[in-house]
């Protein structure tokens, strides 16, 4: 690191924009070790959480303030199975089918670190089976919600703002994780074909961008599961 | 650059150095016990559901699963426990302003809740 000389505040520097861009792109670096694409995606997550966060407090909004009975989750979300009803089955195994999605990720970032291109490749992929299989199991959710009458505008069970609210949140982390799944492919596609070996197209570190992608829609399902599922 | 090419397998990583360098390798060991742990979070909070705990219990049991599984991914896979504080601020004091929101809405729909048991009630 060699010390550029200090600027005086009277030193003349570039007129207008382009001096604008120049002060803002000048050695000034806030995040020492995370490179610009780790610092950008940490900084998109963070108005993502907001969005989410958002969503949310609506939601809590809506479920505090309404006089009619909320409708229970535990029994609007429960499986028959084999005679018997059992409360959240369905999105239990989407919990843990995401978990497992999530380890596999973090194995995929920690193999393409050691250099091991096949492995990270195929963990990648696994990655998204696992991510499009939670997709097809809330297709599978919302169709069965949808078939007895939940609405955004109504349901058959209570409080009206329960649809609005299912169809929103779920809806929103839904296509977070669709669009996850084929940034997965993507990316998992330039693994294998070993785009970052040389060094030239990028480095094993977009394994990691990805991953801190990945990873945030789990962390968002931990919510959701907690908030909307079991409160 | 820390020498990607020799993964650390010795089970002690130094965090100074992940911290300086970025580059994120950690014993596959630390992935697979937070992977353990986020089952047995996760089917513990199912269990709260299953068994039908009521009242402050239920609330505070799923609340205390949700943060401890939030942490776990936020700390060892998105490797948030190995970045520079910088960073670590930048990211996760936002959030908070959120628990304001929170306060502020909870407020409000009170009111709303009353002022429609008044008016339609």
């Amino acid at each position: 690191m060699t010390h550029a000389p200090s600027h005086s505040p009277a030193q003349p520097r570039t007129p207008g924009l382009r001096g604008v861009v120049a002060d803002w792109s000048s050695d000034q670096r806030a995040f020492k070790s995370a490179s610009w694409r780790k610092a950008m995606m940490w900084i998109f997550l963070l108005s993502d959480t907001f969005v989410f966060g958002t969503f949310l407090i609506g939601y809590m909004t809506a479920r505090m303030s309404t006089v009619t009975p909320w409708p229970n989750p535990s029994e609007v979300f429960a499986l028959h199975v084999g005679g018997q009803e059992l409360p959240l089955l369905l999105i239990a195994i989407m919990t843990f089918v995401l978990i497992s999605s999530s380890g596999t990720m973090a194995l995929a970032v920690n193999f393409g670190y050691r250099r091991d291109r096949r492995t990270t490749a195929r963990l990648m992929f696994l990655t998204a089976l696992l991510g499009a299989t939670f997709v097809g199991m809330q297709v599978f959710e919302w169709s069965k919600l949808i078939s007895e009458g939940v609405r955004p505008w109504g349901n058959p069970w209570g409080a009206q703002q329960f649809g609005a609210s299912f169809f929103m949140i779920t809806g929103f982390h839904g296509a977070h994780v669709s669009i996850g799944v084929a940034f997965l492919v993507a990316i998992g596609w330039k693994v294998m074909r070993g785009d970052y070996e040389t060094g030239g197209r990028g480095s094993y570190e977009n394994v990691e961008v990805m991953g801190l992608y990945w990873h945030f829609v789990d962390l968002v399902w931990v919510f959701i599961f907690a908030f909307f599922y079991l409160w | 650059m820390a020498d990607i090419a020799a993964p650390d397998r010795s089970g002690q990583h130094s965090r100074a150095a992940s911290a300086q360098t970025g580059v994120q390798t950690h014993p596959l060991r630390v992935y697979f016990v937070v992977w353990g742990w986020l089952f047995v979070l996760s089917a513990a909070s199912y269990m709260v559901d299953y068994v039908q705990l009521e009242g402050v219990l239920r609330w505070s049991l799923i609340l205390a699963f949700m943060m401890l599984k939030a942490g776990l991914i936020v700390a060892v896979f998105m490797h948030m426990a190995w970045e520079r504080l910088a960073l670590a601020y930048a990211v996760l004091l936002p959030p908070l302003a959120l628990l304001v929101f929170v306060a502020i809405m909870a407020i409000e729909s009170d009111y709303t809740r009353l002022t429609r048991l008044f008016s339609f009630g």
